[in-house]
């Protein structure tokens, strides 16, 4: 019972909410529909926005990073809005450190940062 | 009161049926959402541990209460190849499944008690507290 996770473009950028807890599946094939996204979309830009999402574990945390990596690999800019204070202090305490990573506090921040890097 | 129940760790969902039960009964006796968070993310981390090195095993969730401090204990058990060097595998930052699954470090951090119990050749048992305040 894999979900996929719905992938919107706005102008030049591609948007993600992820609106549910990820198994290992769903983040996988999230993995890889981004990166098809940006192939065939040409955009230059991704916002995830995890607002709803309540906790992080390794698995998902690498599986963001290589997102990001697997992105920047490919000419786009990611940045990640809504980490709520839970999953802040879990990811600290647990050791994982997302460096490198641009975030923001919301989605609508989340765009200004990115229209600022791509104008960078 | 010693309210117990438990998960088989088989699948990989198995995994997420794990954490799906802690937060429940962590929310059930009344942890905060941050608590709840370290909590799920620790459950997560075991029985990925149990998925990836030991192929199956459990994980058992009880209220448990000690001198009128409640908490819940988490009981990761498998019978995989246990874990030679204990010391070795409470470092942080070492692997051995190239950054995938836990840092038990981390989870000792995320909890307030923790405790392995592991034989070569046997299979590991992995005990962790959370009290609540």
């Amino acid at each position: 019972m894999m979900t996929r996770i719905p992938i919107l473009k706005l102008r030049d950028c591609l948007i993600v909410s992820i609106q549910w807890e990820l198994d290992d599946q769903t983040a996988l094939a999230f993995q890889e529909d981004l990166l098809n996204r940006l192939h065939t979309t040409a955009a230059r830009g991704v916002v995830i926005d995890l607002t709803p999402i309540d906790f992080i574990d390794s698995f998902i945390a690498k599986v963001l990073g290589d997102v990001i990596n697997m992105s920047g690999l490919m000419g786009a800019k990611v940045v990640i809005t809504g980490i709520q204070p839970a999953v802040a202090i879990t990811l600290i305490e647990l050791g994982i450190r997302l460096e490198n990573v641009v975030t923001a506090l919301d989605l609508e921040k989340g765009l200004e940062k990115l229209e600022r890097e791509l104008e960078a | 009161m010693n309210l117990r129940s438990s998960v088989d760790i088989i699948s990989e969902w198995d995994i997420v049926a794990a954490r799906q039960l802690g937060r429940n009964e962590a929310k059930d006796i009344g942890f905060g959402t941050v608590d709840q968070a370290r909590i799920t993310t620790a459950i997560s981390e075991l029985a990925r541990n149990i998925y990836l090195y030991a192929g199956k095993g459990n994980i058992e969730i009880k209220q448990i209460t000690e001198s009128k401090l409640k908490g819940l204990l988490v009981i990761a058990s498998d019978s995989g190849p246990g874990i030679p060097d204990v010391r070795k595998v409470m470092e942080d930052g070492y692997t051995t499944s190239g950054g995938l699954g836990a840092g038990l470090p981390g989870v000792k951090r995320l909890m307030d008690d923790f405790k392995i119990e592991t034989v070569v050749g046997e299979g590991t048992t992995i005990s962790a507290t959370k009290w609540l305040r």
